[in-house]
């Protein structure tokens, strides 16, 4: 049973449509990611689950109970806000006890279960202090303490880690999945931030303008994106004009203008069926730069010229010019980076590109 | 002179004309108050000078004073719980709205761009004998005869709240808007209903507002002569009208002077208590 069902959702606000018949379902224990621009629908689906807005047709389930009906706090769900929003004149102890005072939890066992939770958190030292008193990041985990100690159905996580810096981001991102891991509950997290959504989910729901564009596991979405927009958003690509050829075998043949014809494998075209233009989507990271006199090793290659260079330590990100394309290659710097102005083959392999269909 | 010297002596150069002003029309007077009220006033009518503990006496010992006094503070008190009970709802309702805040604060303010007398005199027209309340009641046939509704203590309570009720619910929006609305949300998702997380959460949060706002009507509302004088009946005296009373009518200054310094230690008294618990910042916050 999915812990959680969406079934063509749809949230107006007057003339404008935030979600436009959306369906989900979220498997029990798993970790799905909202990923999107800002202004995505990716919030507002969030807040639909929470019971925070209503939606205005479809239908939510959690668990297999209908909870269109069900008001927010009768619905047992866990829910870490982007600012924390930790109850500032009470206690640590007594902010993560709110939730079993509703509970009729026992004061004895109230007690034990907030211990726990701060052990779970890492912080079993700091119940009587006020959250003012804590940093951000330690206020952030008594906010997952306070959400997860109800013992939840489902663990709904708002942008959790946008107000941190960005060294702590990547900690509380590790702690984050590390307790989620532990007590396997299933979390619907919300971010615009490419790099936690790959880092931590088992499943990625890449939405836009109020659309799913593409649902699926992290590599899945990364590697194989099934639109532009996907293509676009996670991490940086090229984008080349192309032409189908039609399916022969498991290969696919793309005419493009600075590549030439390029075999794709069939499985990194899962869209495209017949001929006519198509986009081939080459990753920064798969764009490999050499110089002209090396073998290219079966490598399609063209030359190009190094045109701006952006010096990032162990990797730089290079612009480079192959006739009238401008292009990203993003590389592990071997010794020392190419310069500007330098003459460089450009290199790709057939398997290392994705087609898709003009856009729909 | 160094930079440190200047920024040193900068906040004392921008305060100096203010603290002149307030030198010169508050603690100079306030010294020439506390000088009279140890004064005679003699049998002729002229004050002599001196140290003379007469009025002190008959303003602390006489029970007159002191009933006054204690009715003031019960009006007051009233008046202050009716505000707060008027005005929270109201400040709620504004700090919540989505969008036409401004608008709703300007029409909150509006009162005060017409005088407080005019105000408290306005409640003649509608409640006096010939008021519209009466002429209503009166053309639709349900009372036969004019109803003198003006003149009582109920009359100088509703005075003073008209007055003062702006004062309440500036002081509590101030408070509310300070306060996150998602920690409301955040009370909800742990199984609290709305009206539980208001009480939890807003409500206990609001509490430096409510309470800067009830201060300043409970000062504001016990120092009032001018509601008692036009809406209260002859019994209706607040202590503010003893003072009015001895120094205007009577032209008795040195006992006009020993009350008023009374009423200003009873609420001093007060508002030293507050910032004792609470702190001048929430109040200057409301006022600002």
């Amino acid at each position: 049973m999915s812990a959680v069902t969406l079934k063509d959702i749809v949230k107006r606000f007057g003339d404008f449509t935030a979600v436009h018949r959306m369906s989900m379902e979220i498997p029990e224990g798993s970790f799905v990611t909202l990923l999107g621009p800002s202004g995505c629908g990716k919030t507002t689906t969030l807040r639909m689950i929470a019971g925070l807005l209503d939606p205005s047709e479809g239908e939510i389930s959690i668990k297999g109970r209908r909870v269109n009906d069900v008001p927010i706090h009768k619905r047992n769900l866990g829910i870490v806000f982007q600012n924390y929003a930790l109850f500032p004149h009470k206690t640590v102890a007594e902010n993560i006890a709110f939730g079993l005072k509703y509970r009729d939890v026992p004061k004895e066992e109230a007690k034990k279960r907030v211990a726990q939770a701060l052990e779970l958190v890492q912080l079993p030292d700091v119940g009587d202090r006020y959250p003012k008193q804590l940093s951000g990041g330690q206020q952030q985990r008594i906010a997952l303490a306070r959400a997860i100690v109800i013992e939840p159905d489902v663990l709904l996580l708002d942008e959790p880690l946008s107000a941190l810096d960005a060294n702590l981001r990547e900690d509380m991102r590790v702690e984050l999945k590390r307790i989620q891991h532990r007590i396997g509950i299933t979390t619907v997290f919300v971010t615009h931030d490419q790099s936690e959504a790959l880092a931590m989910s088992d499943r990625i729901v890449v939405m836009s303008q109020g659309r799913v564009e593409q649902a699926g596991a992290p590599e899945e979405v990364y590697n194989t994106p099934e639109t532009e927009f996907v293509a676009q958003f996670l991490g940086s690509s090229n984008i080349l004009e192309g032409t189908s050829n039609g399916a022969s075998g498991d290969e696919v043949a793309i005419e493009t203008a600075g590549f030439g014809l390029i075999a794709v494998p069939k499985s990194r075209a899962p869209k495209l069926n017949g001929s006519g233009p198509v986009k081939l989507v080459i990753r920064a990271e798969k764009l490999h730069l050499a110089k002209p006199e090396t073998d290219p090793d079966g490598q399609i290659a063209v030359d190009g010229v190094v045109e701006t260079v952006d010096y990032q330590g162990q990797a730089a990100r290079y612009f480079v010019r192959v006739g009238d394309l401008q292009l990203q290659a993003i590389n592990m710097i071997d010794d020392h980076p190419f310069n500007e102005g330098d003459t460089v083959s450009v290199r790709i392999r057939p398997r290392d590109c994705a087609a898709l269909p003009e856009a729909r | 002179m160094s930079v440190e010297a200047r920024e040193a002596r900068q906040p004392w150069v921008l305060l100096s004309p203010a603290l002149t002003a307030v030198l010169l029309l508050l603690f100079v007077p306030l010294a020439f108050i506390v000088v009279y009220s140890f004064w005679l006033r003699t049998a002729t009518g002229a004050d002599q000078a001196g140290f003379y503990l007469d009025n002190w006496n008959e303003a602390l010992t006489d029970p007159f004073y002191r009933d006054i006094l204690l009715n003031t503070l019960k009006i007051a008190g009233i008046t202050t719980v009716v505000c707060a009970l008027m005005g929270y709802p109201a400040a709620y309702f504004i700090a919540r709205s989505k969008g036409n805040k401004v608008i709703l604060l300007l029409l909150l303010m509006l009162p005060f761009w017409i005088s407080y007398i005019i105000r408290t005199m306005s409640w003649i027209n509608i409640l006096g004998v010939s008021g519209a309340f009466n002429t209503a009641l009166l053309s639709l046939g349900i009372i036969s005869e004019p109803v003198q509704m003006l003149y009582n203590e109920t009359t100088v309570i509703l005075g003073l709240v008209h007055f003062l009720l702006p004062f309440m619910v500036l002081n509590v929006y101030v408070s509310l808007e300070g306060i996150d609305e998602t920690l409301e949300d955040a009370a909800c998702s742990l199984g609290a209903t709305r009206w539980k997380s208001f009480l939890e959460i807003t409500l206990p949060l609001s509490l430096p507002g409510l309470a800067a706002g009830g201060l300043l009507c409970f000062v504001l509302g016990a120092g009032t002569y001018i509601t008692p004088l036009v809406l209260g009946g002859p019994t209706d005296a607040m202590f503010a009208n003893l003072v009015f009373e001895a120094i205007i009518t009577q032209l008795d200054w040195p006992l006009g002077s020993a009350l008023s310094l009374m009423l200003l230690a009873v609420l001093g008294a007060l508002v030293l208590i507050y910032n004792h618990y609470l702190g001048m910042a929430q109040l200057m916050k409301g006022l600002g």
